[in-house]
């Protein structure tokens, strides 16, 4: 077993004395996990289980629930007009649809990248990433200038960048917009980082500086990402899941994923015939 | 090539027709600033414009402050209205909501002058008054604000909502600091047209206000506005006090030109 990070050691005591701790590397768990918008069902009976400190990718075709899944993770998904769910995600081993959890406490805990960089265009690149802090009220106590420069740096932004910091956020390149917006979800300390193609809007040189950047954040995160190119998902990932219309085909360890397929479907993907 | 002839000569007269068109449009507006400029401006002088004997001092203050007292009441009230429609909007409800505020927005502004009239001036306070006037130009702010806000927070993009909410931001929160400076300067704009709009507004301010020859004299006192003073003016024989009023209209226009180009500096910043 693997000790998680500290503060999720001191949850658990705090919160659960009657439970007994959870203290497995699963860092998060679908249990029969349905999404739908509207009468269309977009995910169908997925079970995944994502361990801590790894990156876990997630690949299929378009439009097969990948982006839907992740967004189950953090509860984004409920936000969608006509979009519903059953089903349990555990995070830390506790359901974060139970009844009595707060869905903003949950995003603060598990972060999220988009496809699109979006940094907040009313904001400085300093603001960016001191707004996770100022806008949830948890900057009580600490010191910003610290915490800005630090995620900064995390994010492989720093030297880039550290003379305007008061420059907007938007007028940077894509490549510096999606790590000033990695930085910014880095910024909050989540525990699982969740990324929606993070790379699909940049050029190869910015994607190669994105990957390095998710290899070497989880020794930190716990990370999640969703993407429609292999050879990305086979590059950084621990363990791999494809995902077809809906259904989780296949999961395990990438190589195993993209050496032995175990699935003809999944090897018809990995090998281009379709997708 | 005799094709070729005609179509080039029917676009032409294409071209023409819409020409001659737009300058028929505009003779009559032109036609208007220069009547009001060469008869207004004679008049123009600083006791014209802030005395009250011989000039229309109580009038360009009276409409400055139902401009403001307007602005204070009905500005948060549209505004709110606005994000509601933008961003919780999403329901049968609020799409009545929306006609109906559309409704409004076209509504005959003597109408409303003569309610407000019923309600505040005979009912509630029982006399003509400033506050009444603020209330009837209010009614024709609030649905011109809540549109244009709820535009303008549409033009925002859902991935900016996204990135806050995902950050663990609470709605009101994400709506308030993310949101809203997203939209300001489409808000801003709307606002100012809003006011332009309504600082010309005669009928609603004749049975509420009165019009009156003093400066202000208190929320619940008749106070004077331009165009009252303009309409009382055009009414009397005496060619001086006919020359007022080009005066008056003079003022009002530049007041109101004025809140234009603050309109295209404001949404200049944007492009």
């Amino acid at each position: 077993m693997r000790i998680l990070g500290k503060r999720n050691t001191n949850d658990e005591a705090e919160k659960t004395p009657v439970e007994e701790p959870v203290l497995t590397d699963e860092k998060m768990q679908s249990i029969d996990l349905n999404a739908w918008f509207g009468a269309k069902q977009a995910l169908k009976n997925i079970n995944l289980t994502v361990k801590a400190n790894s990156v876990t990718a997630i690949i299929g075709p378009s439009g097969c629930g990948k982006s839907t899944l992740i967004r189950c993770f953090n509860r984004m998904h409920e936000l969608v007009p006509s979009a519903k769910m059953s089903g349990k995600i555990l995070l830390d081993g506790r359901d974060i649809y139970a009844s009595d959890v707060d869905p903003v406490l949950i995003r603060r805990r598990v972060g999220m990248v988009f496809q699109k960089p979006n940094p907040f265009p009313t904001m400085s690149i300093y603001d960016n990433v001191a707004a996770g802090l100022k806008l949830t009220g948890t900057k009580k106590g600490k010191n910003l200038d610290e915490i800005v420069k630090r995620s900064l740096k995390q994010a492989t932004l720093w030297d880039e960048i550290k003379d305007d910091l008061k420059k907007s956020g938007t007028s940077i390149s894509g490549g510096q917009q999606q790590r000033l917006c990695i930085a910014r979800a880095i910024a909050l300390q989540p525990e699982v980082i969740l990324m929606d193609e993070p790379c699909s809007a940049l050029d190869p040189i910015a994607t190669a500086k994105i990957e390095e950047l998710i290899v070497s954040l989880k020794s930190d995160y716990t990370v999640v990402i969703v993407t429609h190119n292999m050879q990305q998902a086979a590059r950084v990932s621990d363990f791999t899941a494809f995902l077809y219309l809906g259904q989780l085909v296949e999961y395990g360890a990438t190589r195993g994923i993209f050496e032995n397929p175990k699935n003809e479907l999944t090897e018809k993907y990995i090998t281009g015939e379709f997708g | 090539m005799d094709n070729y002839a005609f179509r080039k000569f029917k676009n032409r007269l294409f071209l023409a027709l819409s020409l001659i068109c737009i300058i028929i449009a505009l003779i009559p507006l032109v036609s208007i600033i220069v009547e009001v400029a060469v008869r207004g401006a004679s008049q123009i002088s600083f006791e014209f414009l802030v005395t009250s004997r011989n000039g229309i001092g109580p009038a360009i203050q009276g409409t400055l402050i139902l401009i403001g007292l307007t602005s204070l009441i009905g500005m948060p009230l549209g505004i709110m209205s606005g994000i509601y429609l933008a961003e919780y909007g999403n329901n049968r409800y609020a799409s009545w909501m929306r006609t109906f505020n559309d409704l409004l927005t076209e509504f005959p502004s003597i109408v409303i002058g003569i309610t407000v009239s019923v309600i505040v001036v005979i009912n509630l306070l029982g006399s003509f008054s400033a506050i009444a006037g603020a209330i009837a130009l209010s009614f024709m702010l609030i649905p011109i604000v809540a549109r244009t806000t709820e535009e303008s927070l549409k033009l925002v993009p859902n991935s900016v909502r996204e990135a806050s909410m995902a950050l663990g931001v609470h709605r009101w929160k994400t709506i308030l600091m993310v949101v809203l400076p997203a939209g300001k300067s489409g808000l801003i704009t709307g606002a100012l047209l809003a006011v332009a709009r309504i600082a010309g507004e005669t009928a609603p301010l004749i049975m509420t206000i009165l019009g009156s020859r003093h400066f202000f004299q208190g929320l619940d006192e008749p106070m004077a506005a331009l165009p009252i003073t303009i309409w009382r003016s055009a009414l009397q024989p005496s060619a001086a006090v006919q020359a007022q009023g080009w005066g008056a209209a003079l003022v009002l226009i530049l007041i109101v030109l004025s809140l234009n180009i603050g309109v295209r500096l404001a949404s200049r910043g944007r492009l």
